[in-house]
């Protein structure tokens, strides 16, 4: 079965000023994947998430996003595109200053039309589904650091987005917690079709959701690995990502 | 640490502890005795070296560099065993030192960063009033994406909640008007003229400019740090990716909040710095209550009064865009917000004196 592209990243350059970070990057990242884009600490990785929501402009090359330029895009184009867009942070980013319900709520309030009760049933429906029924009233600082992730979660999903984005999600959370997030991944992609990129460099989590990935070297400013994770640990093309996916403590023969 | 030239041979002897070693006379020496002495081997003895640290690494590590530019051989064999791995391993790895020294900038060079800057910073802080006055425009077309609810704790924030530490230093203002006007009226057997002195330069200018200050130094503040903060939580980014203008969400509450109370604090601010004089002019000067009073309100001005009023609605502008601005383009660490919060504050009051050197003029123009 031919899978469908949902982004196809062209020629990318990310580097900040004359800095280059990564260079003439190419891949595609089809329909309900689960996308990983792994690589050592500095590489580039989160770099790249900045590129891939729009939040760093590249130096060349382009994010389309079904078949549409994201990058060369005017801002009502952008606008549009954003709308399929959801994000995880890695500290969660829910606003300090408002309840988790509120948080969840502002996108719905700046995207759709529902009223204030259809706005309440769907924040309460979101927060059920990562786990988080009753915690509307809270506020972040309220809650744990796995709480907060899945709340940014509940908020990214809030306008049932076609692609989600998670910027190292395992991240400060203890092994139970991060499988949770995992399988919580899992569940969304299944149910929902959701396209996941995911931003890491835990291998549990890779080889737990990942169906596909990309290896990024800072040394060589590029793709050192382009497959499925598992694939790549059987077959790897170089030492670089045998090493990173063994931890570094087998040789390859 | 001990050395000594036999020959063409150096022999260095290490003995003792080497912790934070700092013996620099001892180090010149030695590099210096390599140089200019037709060494051709050094030998290392370390049989009586005990403790020692990362200092005595960098000292032999640019010892065997330097012996190895002048193709010296080494004999280090007694060196400890971990010693020598670290040295190995600062041979070994291509290392790039970041401390470098400072290179000199030339004049011409500095002229140039310092043109530089400026036009980055202009054009960037002239975006940022577009895009605030842009988010006005929203605002008045019922568009702009901001919650009333923070615009009512802006207001809260820094309306009512800055009544008590205005009132104190208006208070105070007022008296040291009152006090030091009366020191030079006394000469002249004017003192009776201390209420006006003191309610024209609190309505004219004083009672703005101190709102002006302690507004920038606690709201101004206040604000530069919490979007700092916000930007450090990557909440900014989480705007931006929602697709939430961060000018409408963030600026525009705050903006509009202090542009209505400013005004109202500088009347406030008038009031109390009138009491203030008050309290000189009857207690120390003895001028009856009822005719400082009489006075006070023969030396109000309309056009004055409004002057003041219009300083106080500018202030709040510029402390609003100051406190901001710095927030917005915080960086991503805790340091940075301690500078944005330094940045907006100092920026405010000096924008505030800069605004009110061209109300002046503008009002000496037209006039009033």
């Amino acid at each position: 079965m031919i899978k469908e592209k949902q982004i196809e990243v062209k020629n990318l350059t990310i580097g900040y000023g004359d800095f280059v970070l990564l260079e003439n990057l190419n891949f595609v990242i089809n329909k309900s994947d689960v996308f990983i884009i792994m690589g050592g600490s500095g590489c580039g990785k989160s770099s790249m998430l900045r590129v891939l929501t729009g939040l760093l402009e590249p130096q060349k090359g382009n994010v389309i996003i079904d078949g549409k330029n994201f990058t060369k895009s005017t801002t009502i184009e952008r606008g549009a595109i954003m709308r399929k867009l959801g994000i995880l942070y890695q500290s969660g980013a829910l606003f300090s200053s408002m309840t988790l319900a509120e948080n969840i709520a502002l996108p719905l309030q700046q995207y759709t039309k529902y009223s204030l009760r259809e706005i309440n049933e769907l924040v309460s429906l979101k927060l059920a589904l990562v786990g988080l029924a009753g915690f509307e009233e809270f506020y972040p600082s309220e809650i744990s650091g796995g709480m907060k992730k899945r709340a940014g979660l509940a908020r990214a999903l809030a306008l049932d987005p076609e692609i989600v984005y998670f910027d190292e999600p395992s991240a400060g959370l203890d092994p139970i917690s991060s499988h949770l997030l995992d399988k919580l991944i899992l569940d969304i992609n299944h149910s929902l079709g959701t396209t996941i990129v995911i931003v890491t460099h835990e291998l549990a989590s890779i080889f737990a959701v990942g169906n596909n990935s990309i290896f990024l070297d800072g040394e060589t400013k590029s793709i050192q690995g382009y497959g499925n994770p598992k694939e790549l640990l059987k077959n790897p093309p170089n030492e670089k990502v045998y090493k990173f996916l063994t931890r570094g403590e087998k040789e390859h023969e | 640490m001990k050395y000594k030239v036999e020959k063409n041979i150096l022999h260095l002897e290490l003995s003792g502890n080497y912790l934070e070693y700092a013996d620099d006379k001892t180090i010149t020496s030695l590099y210096l005795a390599i140089q200019d002495k037709a060494v051709k081997v050094i030998e290392i003895s370390a049989a009586g070296l005990q403790k020692w640290d990362s200092t005595l690494v960098v000292i032999l590590f640019s010892l065997e560099k330097l012996a190895r530019d002048r193709h010296i051989q080494i004999k280090d064999n007694q060196l400890p065993l971990n010693l020598k791995q670290l040295l190995e391993l600062a041979f070994s790895v291509n290392r790039n030192p970041v401390l470098k020294v400072p290179k000199q900038q030339g004049l011409l060079e500095k002229i140039g960063d310092w043109g530089i800057n400026i036009v980055q910073g202009s054009s960037k802080g002239f975006y940022f009033l577009y895009e605030s006055f842009c988010s006005f425009g929203r605002l008045l077309k019922g568009s702009a994406v901001m919650r009333p609810v923070d615009f009512l704790f802006s207001l809260e924030d820094c309306g009512y909640k800055a009544i008590p530490i205005v009132s104190l230093i208006s208070f105070m203002v007022g008296l040291i008007l009152a006090f030091v006007g009366a020191v030079q009226l006394k000469v002249f057997g004017a003192e009776i003229y201390v209420a006006s002195l003191v309610t024209i330069g609190m309505t004219r200018i004083m009672g703005a400019i101190m709102t002006g200050v302690i507004i920038a130094g606690r709201t101004g503040a206040s604000y530069a740090a919490t979007i700092g903060t916000m930007q450090v939580n990557e909440e900014i980014d989480a705007l931006k990716t929602m697709g939430i203008s961060v000018s409408d969400f963030l600026v525009l509450p705050r903006m509009s909040a202090l542009i209505l109370t400013m005004p109202l604090l500088t009347m406030w601010s008038d009031f109390m710095g009138m009491i203030g004089g008050a309290f000189v002019g009857i207690t120390m000067l003895d001028i009856p209550f009822q005719r400082y009073f009489e006075l006070s309100i023969e030396a109000i001005n309309l056009s004055n009064f409004l002057v003041g009023i219009f300083h106080g609605f500018v202030f709040g502008f510029v402390i609003a865009i100051c406190g901001c601005y710095y927030g917005v383009n915080c960086g991503r660490n805790a340091d940075s917000v301690g500078l944005a919060t330094t940045k907006a504050v100092v920026a405010a009051i000096v924008w505030m004196i800069v605004m009110t050197g061209i109300i002046t003029i503008l009002c000496e123009v037209l006039g009033i």
